[in-house]
């Protein structure tokens, strides 16, 4: 519901900004472009997405997600109480987590996306606390070196590009602390 | 060299994975592509959700609406420590990616990557997430479409971290 009405609003203020000020002409063909470059963006992801899912397996088969996933489990088990006996859901939930920390956004999101089928397979249609866990946790940055703006900033001629660095760990868990805590809160009283 | 030690973090990744799974006597190629093909399950799934909001996100790029936002609320950024001028980069980020990254380094081009305001836009990149991309993504996956609260606190985190660096870099410079 909450995606069909933001994207309902999108487009709707795109339409009439775009007839107020002249640019009508160029929203009928950020339309066309827009849906191309989904399409594109799918495609150019397919092969890393298929790549990982592949190490994934391998990982899986070879038992190496679950040494990982113990040295994280501790934690996650208390941001997701209601899958911490589901053993493919943490395993999941915790490579993606470490692939974040890493920065590895390519791993981390077809991890991500197998925790968030799992959960979904338990309440099929509707987000569970745990899922809504999973998706405010990806869309907050845990990435401990930024290394694209921190090249950005090399490139403009910065003194020291990685300079950033406490800055950058200070807000990311200020925005991490304050997502989780939102989410708890929330699901004590959103039914 | 730190940065050639990162890029090469993944193939390095791949080759530990792949030396540890015949430690294990993992049927290794066996595994590789029956994992490749679930990705392409993934990624079935995914492309919907994906066309249709990369729709929305060109058509109000192309509709001039980011601009007269920011000129809208910029003295209401100001006033709780936001630097007007990243109103655009607050705007595009939770919704696309290489938008910001293109809004965020045109900042840091333009007032120096040094400046309060360059290093502002430098930490909101670093600190925050494509929100809007990432919940299609999941949801789509996942075939959810009641998201309850999941929009809402993922929200709350972005405008903590927009915040916080703002904060974090006028407290550290």
């Amino acid at each position: 519901m909450a995606m069909s009405l933001i994207w309902t609003v999108m487009v709707g203020a795109a339409i009439l900004c775009g007839l107020a000020t002249g640019n009508g002409p160029a929203v009928a063909k950020g339309a066309l472009d827009g849906a191309a470059a989904g399409v594109e963006l799918c495609l150019s992801m397919m092969g890393v997405l298929c790549l990982w899912m592949g190490v994934m397996e391998v990982m899986e088969r070879s038992g190496l997600a679950r040494g990982l996933s113990k040295l994280l489990r501790p934690a996650i088990k208390r941001l997701y109480p209601d899958f911490a006996r589901n053993g493919k859901v943490m395993d999941a939930v915790s490579a993606n987590l470490s692939a974040n920390l890493l920065g590895l956004g390519n791993a981390a999101t077809p991890l991500g996306l197998e925790a968030a089928r799992l959960m979904a397979e338990h309440t099929p249609g509707v987000a569970s606390d745990g899922l809504c866990m999973l998706v405010v946790c990806n869309t907050a940055s845990l990435q401990l070196i930024p290394t694209t703006v921190a090249s950005v900033r090399a490139a403009a001629g910065s003194a020291n590009p990685f300079d950033i660095l406490p800055a950058v760990w200070l807000a990311s868990t200020v925005s991490i602390a304050v997502g989780v805590t939102a989410a708890k809160l929330f699901a004590r009283v959103w039914r | 060299m730190m940065d050639l030690l990162f890029t090469m973090l993944v193939p390095f990744l791949m080759l530990a994975v792949a030396l540890w799974g015949l430690v294990k006597r993992v049927d290794l190629w066996t595994a590789l592509t029956d994992g490749a093909e679930k990705g392409l399950k993934v990624a079935l799934r995914i492309m919907p959700p994906l066309i249709g909001l990369l729709t929305a996100v060109y058509m109000l790029r192309a509709s001039g609406a980011l601009e007269l936002l920011g000129e809208a609320v910029g003295p209401l950024l100001s006033a709780v420590g936001i630097p007007a001028e990243t109103i655009g980069l607050l705007l595009v980020r939770p919704v696309s990616g290489s938008a910001a990254l293109g809004v965020g380094a045109e900042l840091i081009e333009t007032y120096g990557p040094d400046s309060l305001v360059g290093r502002t836009a430098a930490v909101m990149l670093g600190s925050t997430e494509t929100t809007f991309y990432t919940i299609a993504v999941y949801f789509g996956a996942a075939k959810v479409g009641k998201t309850r609260y999941a929009v809402p606190a993922a929200l709350c985190a972005d405008i903590a971290g927009f915040l916080a660096a703002s904060w974090a870099v006028r407290l550290l410079f």
